[in-house]
């Protein structure tokens, strides 16, 4: 599975680390939703953490788009909402 | 379904919002194969402009560098000055020496620490401007590989994978040229405000030096101090005779520099008309003297 972590590229993620990427994923979507901004950065810094861990870094000639797509690591809990929305933050 | 989409998380959902850009973008084409030189003319513009980004910030943060030099001399001088009026018996002076270097300390700790972000932007930039550049011909090849094998109908599928890939890599690099530009244009306003504290005179215009009022008072006291150490040299030198002038300078090291600190206590109504007549000679003659007149004015139009 290919993981992106914006602002920083790709990562080929081991599947088997799938399931502990979700549970992070859900922790930071609890936050998002609560508006908790201590717990998204705690949140958002666990789950990039695991990223780097699990994955490589996918070489930067390779054309892949990737299954899921991560904030960049100083990403505040406004921005991830922007980015979660279709006229958001992607520009073009 | 609600159960899923729930469960769906942050991170799918973060890529849909890609996924669905790129498809957008790819339903705008009527031939295929049209999508990828379109594409490709676009990854060249953004290239560009991601250059132009790590340009546009490396200039910033030459700006910043050349700011915190300036401060931190600042702070240095006004440091010396405190020194210096504290040697003078003028801890008032001192104190106010002191407190302006606090200020500048405080505006070069925030400059540092925005220093810092630009530094590490510009870095990120720079990665980022290498990687589109690998995805960019990664692309250019695979193009040329699908305009030479496939007919229009047979390419869809491979054309959009292409396009989903580099799509993805030019919203990412996008995003980061935006939040490079945010943080610039900050970190400009941040050293806007701090030209204009430096020009006010609140931090004491050390590097220009006309505002600098500490500074005057402390050579108008030094040289008054010069003064009258050579005047008490004199007295000595009439009350005790020539013999006792020798013995003096065999010990000069410890005599002078107690002389120095008691000599502005002990004539102090003395020290006032010296002042006087130290201010004179400065203010009378610099009207006789067109050369002197006309130095600041060429100073000024450089």
């Amino acid at each position: 599975m290919i993981v992106r972590i914006l602002g920083e590229g790709q990562f080929r993620v081991d599947d088997a680390a799938t399931a502990e990427l979700n549970q992070l994923d859900a922790v930071l979507e609890t936050a998002v939703k609560h508006g908790d901004e201590a717990a998204f950065t705690d949140a958002l810094r666990n789950l990039l953490a695991q990223v780097r861990a699990h994955g490589s870094p996918l070489p930067a000639d390779i054309l892949e788009s990737s299954e899921l797509i991560l904030p960049h690591e100083d990403s505040s809990m406004d921005e991830v909402r922007k980015l979660l929305t279709d006229e958001g933050l992607i520009p073009g | 379904m609600k159960g899923t989409a729930a469960r769906m998380g942050v991170m799918k959902r973060v890529s849909l919002v890609f996924k669905a850009k790129a498809n957008k973008a790819l339903d705008k084409m009527e031939d295929p194969r049209e999508t990828l030189d379109y594409s490709y003319q676009r990854q060249l513009e953004l290239l560009t402009k991601v250059r132009r980004g790590v340009a546009d910030v490396a200039t910033s943060r030459k700006r910043v560098e050349l700011q915190m030099n300036q401060l931190q001399q600042q702070s240095n001088k006004l440091q010396d000055q405190a020194r210096k009026a504290l040697s003078m018996g003028r801890e008032d002076l001192a104190r106010e020496a002191l407190g302006r270097k606090s200020s500048a300390q405080v505006q070069l700790d925030e400059l540092q620490t925005q220093y810092a972000r630009l530094q590490g932007e510009e870095e990120k930039l720079t990665v980022a401007s290498q990687r589109l550049q690998s995805k960019v011909d990664a692309f250019r090849t695979r193009k040329e590989t699908i305009k030479a094998t496939y007919t229009a109908a047979e390419a869809q599928t491979r054309i959009n994978e292409a396009f989903s890939g580099i799509s993805e890599e030019m919203g990412d690099v996008g995003m980061a040229i935006q939040r490079a530009e945010d943080k610039t244009a900050q970190m400009q306003a941040r050293a806007g405000a701090i030209d204009e504290l430096m020009a006010s005179g609140a931090l004491d215009d050390a590097v220009g030096g006309h505002r600098d009022d500490i500074q005057s008072e402390l050579d108008m006291m030094s040289a008054s101090s010069d003064v009258e150490r050579e005047l008490a040299m004199l007295k000595g030198e009439i009350t005790t005779g020539a013999p006792k002038q020798l013995e003096g300078g065999a010990q000069n090291g410890a005599g002078q520099a107690a002389q120095g600190a008691q000599a502005p206590q002990a004539n102090q109504a003395d020290q006032q008309s010296q002042q006087a007549q130290q201010a004179q000679p400065a203010g009378l003659p610099v009207s006789d003297l067109p050369g002197l007149q006309d130095e600041p004015q060429d100073g000024d139009r450089s």
